[in-house]
């Protein structure tokens, strides 16, 4: 790899005429490529046809090569798996909240942002302050703050509220977690609608002035649907990335999914089963191919939702 | 391995001011309001990014007997007699140090080879025509969209037959080379004018050359950005550590912090220092490289 970027080497190319060139450029072509192309097809494509694969073979967790095919059995026993349900309920109720508040929160701060306003680099290195750090150690900091004893607790008790046990309840576990979660990524997705807001051509605003809309109308009537495909794109991420939750579910049960499996997720369980169970390797296979399904119906269900051919 | 939403996290373009202010014609009211409004949200909603970091720095700086008196006295923000012994007992009560130096070879390395491969890769999809390219491209974007979950397994049982289990290799080889890192170079490569190539190629400079010493140069903005996302991705990583690695010695920042958590639970001091402190390096490289990272990004946004 090192020979394609050093100079010495490419120094005795120098003299070749641009025939001989374009003859050179498929190689030179290849030679770029090549590299990548194994990596990316042996870290990134095969595992993606292997997972499937795999879901069809009951697995041997002490010798993994030791394989049976079993059909469809590790499917029909995760979909009648009462832990696998609580988990994708755990994980579409999480999914919904989170989705739903901070995309309208990063709209919201993107659009107040976007007004004529001092301080607008502030507030945008602020809000995207919390998404660049480790979500173990963000997980960490909120144990501390969802404390009995803690932040939270004291700055409700100032409005005269007696605060829950957070995460060692279960009402409030899994809502504790998505709160953190919206915490963490609304900024980033912020950013995402700022981005777009600027782009938003300036003449269709005043347009609108002009013809008397107000700041509401020109709110629902311009901004919002020139948005709809950052808000598709915002949307999509969100619902990947709250589907696959786990870190922070981790975290702040200690390893446990509780209290009572309130904070078992989908890929929580399939971790349990590949690594904490005897030859569920396959089950937790079987899961992941679920989970992937119903991500990929979840994404093109709301793709519809927002379908438009707006172009300005 | 596929790219998880986090890396999928596509980051700001530099702020371009086409959009006026969008109140022109409004009763002053109005535009008063909608300012008065707009600072509320956002001085509020930086008071709750913020608050959780002040109140975790303001703990790790107190005496474990003060954060253990906090619970039966109620509620305090600064510590009463200022203490650097959590900072100083995370490197003796547990490996912090070890953690550390794993975390920081992971994620220099992988970073490097991303960057090699990405913009490798990356150009001769944006410039050199071969048999195959596009097809070959198009398959790269399309895993960007396939849930990462589905490869851990995999993952696992190759790096396993790899004899990679726990090792600081295992950890850096699955993500040597990402859709994302191939997508972002190749959207910045066609970005940049032909022109530019095209007057060193008539001067006789082979591919190699033009790639090392015309193209790379002008990449340097989405280089900056590739390597901030590739190295925070790695820094923070915490699934694939936690499936692999087994023993002490090959444990990284988030996974060593993780099991700190469960045998120290409440100490809480400690647990506070330890956090800050991981967070300490991306916090530096977000502050020193803030520029290139929206410049890169714009440059790649716009043009994308």
């Amino acid at each position: 790899m090192a020979r394609s970027v050093n100079p010495a080497q490419a120094a005795v190319m120098t003299g070749s005429s641009l025939a001989r060139q374009k003859l050179m450029d498929k190689w030179a072509g290849v030679l770029f490529v090549l590299p990548a192309l194994i990596f990316f097809m042996v870290f990134t494509a095969y595992p993606i046809v292997y997972g499937l694969f795999l879901s069809l073979f009951k697995i041997n967790t002490f010798n993994i090569d030791d394989r049976t095919f079993v059909g469809l059995d590790n499917f029909s026993k995760v979909l009648v798996s009462d832990d696998f349900h609580t988990a994708l309920l755990n994980t579409a109720v999480f999914s919904f909240f989170v989705v739903t508040i901070q995309t309208v929160l990063s709209l919201l701060l993107a659009v107040a942002v976007n007004q004529k306003i001092r301080g607008k680099t502030f507030f945008r290195t602020a809000f995207f302050f919390p998404s660049i750090s480790s979500s173990v150690v963000i997980s960490i900091i909120f144990l501390w703050v969802f404390n009995q004893n803690g932040l939270l607790n004291y700055g409700l008790s100032m409005f005269g509220i007696h605060g829950p046990t957070w995460v060692d309840d279960p009402k409030t576990a899994l809502p504790s977690i998505m709160g953190l979660n919206i915490w963490t990524t609304s900024g980033t997705m912020m950013i995402l609608y700022l981005a777009a807001l600027q782009d938003i051509p300036a003449h269709l605003y005043e347009a609108a002035s002009v013809d008397g809309a107000t700041p509401v109308q020109r709110f629902f009537r311009i901004t919002l649907p020139l948005l709809t495909p950052t808000t598709f794109f915002v949307v999509t991420l969100g619902l990947i990335g709250t589907f696959q939750v786990f870190d922070q579910a981790f975290v702040i049960s200690n390893g446990s999914g509780g209290p009572e499996k309130s904070t078992l997720t989908a890929v929580f369980y399939i971790y349990q089963q590949a690594f904490k169970e005897s030859n569920h390797m396959g089950i937790a296979a079987a899961g992941s191919v679920v989970l992937l399904a119903i991500i990929m119906v979840v994404t093109v269900l709301q793709k519809f939702l927002f379908k438009t051919d707006q172009e300005y | 391995m596929a790219v998880s939403s986090s890396e999928l996290k596509v980051p700001p373009r530099a702020s371009i001011p086409t959009a006026p202010s969008a109140i022109n014609e409004t009763a002053p009211w109005v535009r008063v309001l909608i300012r008065v409004l707009a600072y509320s949200l956002l001085i509020g909603f930086a008071f709750i990014e913020f608050i959780p970091f002040l109140w975790s720095i303001t703990t790790s700086f107190k005496p474990e007997s003060e954060i253990n008196a906090g619970f039966v006295n109620g509620f305090s923000w600064l510590p009463k007699n200022v203490t650097l012994e959590n900072y100083a007992n995370i490197f003796t009560k547990v490996a912090f140090g070890t953690w550390f130096i794993n975390s920081l070879i992971v994620g220099v390395v992988t970073t490097i080879m991303t960057l090699l491969f990405s913009s490798t890769a990356g150009y001769a999809f944006a410039r050199i025509p071969f048999p195959g390219r596009d097809v070959i491209f198009w398959m790269i974007i399309a895993t960007m969209m396939v849930p990462g979950i589905i490869t851990l397994i995999p993952i696992y049982i190759l790096l396993k037959n790899l004899n990679l289990l726990n090792s600081l290799p295992g950890l850096i080889i699955p993500f040597m080379v990402t859709a994302f890192g191939i997508f972002l170079m190749r959207q910045f490569f066609m970005a940049i004018p032909v022109e530019l190539e095209e007057a060193a190629r008539v001067d006789g400079a082979g591919r190699f050359r033009t790639f090392a010493q015309v193209v790379m140069p002008l990449a340097r903005p989405a280089l900056s950005a590739l390597t901030i996302f590739t190295f925070m991705g790695r820094w923070n990583d915490f699934l694939l550590p936690l499936i692999i690695v087994s023993t002490e010695e090959n444990r990284t920042l988030p996974l060593g912090m993780s099991t700190f958590r469960s045998l120290y639970k409440t100490d809480w001091g400690l647990l506070m220092a330890g956090s800050l402190l991981v967070m300490l390096p991306i916090v530096i490289m977000f502050v020193a490289f803030q520029r290139f990272f929206i410049e890169g990004v714009s440059y790649t946004g716009l043009k994308g």
